[in-house]
């Protein structure tokens, strides 16, 4: 009981121990708020790479793309797990807005727009048919012309508005150049027109929140899109199929079963003239579909926790310093207390608890402190942009609307024990020395 | 254990500490014996080794060389826990500097030793009872009125009274008072010597070091050590 009460005591009279608190609290008040963010920016990025591939993509990354999708697409539609596939056409071209004398790279996606929608999240990710998908490449007033979907930083670069008018879609005309391919990967019409061109008029845009894919895709009709990249020929091909599992079934499992599907169906096809173009088609879930994006923000994240680790080290070393400190003048003390037949195991224990209530008292503080930060990180950062045009992350470079804020509480738990346990290792080599302490060394006696 | 029978004995008792390359032999040889019921007053100057000498008593020190038995229990045979319940038990330390704890009240510093010995259930089961021996305990000391106060808010006597009531509240049977009045002016310190003679009537064994041969006048049996010997002239006080 005594060890509570002087613990107690000692926390409250001794104003150094303030700064051991505070030091503590600051730590995990800059932890707290930089984890969540980061967290959330993070699972974030990954939930918008979700939405734009599905669960599961079977495809290749060859321009040729694969034979006999559609015969894949069959066999996936009649399974049980499955909810939605969306075959795709992937391939580079140059586009040319009209009026303007400049080509640009982009990266041509062809899509069935509904089925793309109930594969992925593209539906969600458009401004003006987000109701009714399946009008996604109609231009109003005029159906003979083919209609484009942006992503918004194109439309962006090549405008310098991002959201038109719902009434009124403006009308961009552009030309889509790309290099048609045999199913060998040889130029398609070689030594004729090797390029086939058309025009394409602008029927939506697209935000997916993915900064590379909304600055260089175009979407165009699955079936122009095959046109262009020369995979129309008897034996169609495709690039990717997106796939979409049914609600109670796990991705991985999914993707094991997609897989063994696709085993079977390659040797099925394995006597086929094109079955070669198969070789380089791989089963991926989303995450590994999109890793190469993903991995960098993951890496990043990995980098802000060591940074933030030696936050905590350095706070180690704070608590570390002030107890020091504290205990050379409370030697007095433990020698009082060894007098009177306290036993070194309690005196660990009472510098201990007092170490226990500066980290727990610290961590509360950081704690309340960060949360309630993050409840007002976005309207802070509104007043902060109002008033001095300050932003905390530049929209330009993170496709993010708010700051993410949402309080994982596993990792409060962690960052609250964490700063519990600095604390007491801060404490721990003071603390074993002050046991150590001889009574009659610290009594001070002058006399001999 | 009869009125007659030695409580404490100190058999060749040798310390020497090491200071740089020298060794300074502080005890060379002591021998001592303490009936219980005795008033002893240990006298030596400055640097003679006497509060080296009631330090090894109490068990805050160990001896170089040298036996002490307390009721023909050989200290150096006890473990570690046995000697910090020796501390909490049977021995009360009064120090020159009172030694009080500065975030304790005085009540606090008095029943402190009571509510070390105990676990936290044990604690609450008993802290009545310490409570109120501690409160007795100054009542007789004269500070009745001072149990809220903290120590610095004390004068140097009332202090010290508080490090006799501390040193009383397990009821030990020996109290080792080193100067206990080294650190007050006259008055005040025969206020203090006038305790521990009132604690030595109603029984209580007590050792007292101090340098002042009036001081310990004032204890039944005086003993002189010089160079870290007992002189064999110990006198009869009374």
């Amino acid at each position: 009981m005594y060890k509570i009460i002087l613990a107690t005591r000692y926390l409250l009279k001794r104003r150094i121990t303030y700064f051991a608190v505070l030091a503590v609290a600051l730590s995990v008040f800059i932890v707290i708020v930089v984890m969540t963010v980061m967290a959330g920016l993070v699972n974030e990025f990954k939930e918008k790479n979700h939405r734009f591939a599905g669960d599961c993509v079977v495809g290749t990354e060859s321009l040729v793309g694969f034979a006999y999708y559609e015969d894949f697409v069959k066999l996936l539609e009649q399974q049980d797990f499955v909810e939605a596939v969306s075959p795709a056409i992937k391939s580079f071209a140059l586009k040319r807005r009209r009026g303007s004398d400049q080509d640009d790279l982009a990266e041509v996606l062809g899509i069935d727009p509904v089925k793309h929608s109930q594969a992925t999240g593209f539906g969600d990710s458009l401004f003006y048919n987000r109701d009714d998908v399946s009008k996604t490449f109609e231009i109003v007033n005029d159906a003979n012309l083919a209609g484009c979907v942006l992503g918004d930083y194109i439309l962006l670069q090549d405008t310098y508005s991002r959201n038109y008018s719902k009434t009124n879609i403006p009308r961009i005309a552009y030309s889509i150049s790309c290099f048609p391919l045999t199913a060998r990967g040889a130029l398609a019409q070689a030594g004729t027109d090797m390029v086939n061109t058309k025009t394409f008029y602008f029927s939506d845009q697209s935000s997916t929140g993915l900064p590379r894919v909304d600055g260089l895709v175009i979407y165009l009709p699955f079936e122009d899109a095959q046109l262009l990249c020369g995979m129309a020929g008897s034996t169609k091909r495709a690039s990717r199929l997106h796939i979409r599992f049914k609600p109670d079934v796990k991705i991985q499992a999914g993707c094991e079963k997609v897989q063994s599907l696709w085993q079977k169906f390659r040797q099925d096809k394995s006597d086929e003239a094109q079955a070669y173009t198969m070789d380089t088609v791989t089963v991926q879930s989303w995450k590994q579909y999109r890793r190469a994006s993903i991995a960098p923000l993951e890496n990043e994240q990995t980098e802000m926790s060591v940074m933030f680790g030696f936050v905590g080290i350095t706070t180690v070393f704070i608590v570390l310093v002030v107890f020091y400190m504290i205990i050379s003048h409370k030697s007095k003390d433990i020698g009082i207390l060894k007098s009177i037949g306290v036993a070194n195991i309690d005196i660990i224990e009472l510098f201990s608890l007092y170490a226990f209530l500066v980290g727990i008292i610290g961590s509360g503080i950081g704690l309340l402190a960060g949360w309630g930060f993050l409840l007002k990180i976005n309207p802070i950062e509104d007043w902060l942009y109002k008033h001095f045009g300050f932003q905390l992350w530049d929209r330009t470079m993170y496709a993010i609307g708010d700051i993410p804020n949402q309080v994982e509480f596993g990792m409060l738990a962690t960052i609250v024990i964490s700063a519990i346990v600095a604390s007491l290792v801060g404490a721990l080599i003071p603390t074993l020395q002050a046991a150590r302490q001889k009574p009659v060394e610290t009594l001070q006696v002058g006399q001999l | 254990m009869s009125s007659n029978e030695f409580i404490l004995k100190a058999e060749g008792l040798h310390k020497s500490y090491r200071m740089g390359a020298t060794e300074v032999k502080v005890l060379k040889g002591v021998n001592l014996s303490v009936k219980k019921g005795e008033f002893v007053a240990i006298i030596g100057a400055s640097g003679s080794g006497k509060s080296t000498l009631l330090h090894i008593l109490g068990a805050l020190d160990k001896p170089s060389s040298g036996v002490v038995t307390f009721e023909k229990r050989d200290l150096s045979r006890f473990r570690a826990s046995q000697l910090n319940r020796f501390r909490n038990k049977m021995v009360g330390f009064v120090f020159q500097f009172y030694h009080l704890l500065d975030e304790l009240s005085v009540l606090e510093n008095v029943f402190l030793p009571a509510m070390t010995s105990k676990s936290i259930i044990g604690w609450f089961a008993c802290r009545k009872q310490a409570k109120n021996r501690a409160k007795e305990l100054l009542a007789l000391l004269g500070l009745a009125e001072r149990i809220k106060h903290k120590p610095y808010q004390l004068s140097g006597g009332e202090r010290q009274r508080v490090a006799i009531g501390r040193a009383l509240m397990n009821e030990p049977k020996l109290l080792l008072a080193d100067e206990p009045t080294g650190n007050l002016d006259s008055a005040t310190g025969n206020g203090i010597l006038d305790v521990l003679e009132t604690l030595n009537r109603a029984g209580q064994t007590i050792i007292m070091v101090t340098h002042d041969e009036r001081i310990a006048k004032r204890a039944g049996r005086t003993v002189t050590l010089v160079d870290g010997k007992i002189e064999h002239k110990d006198s009869n006080n009374s």
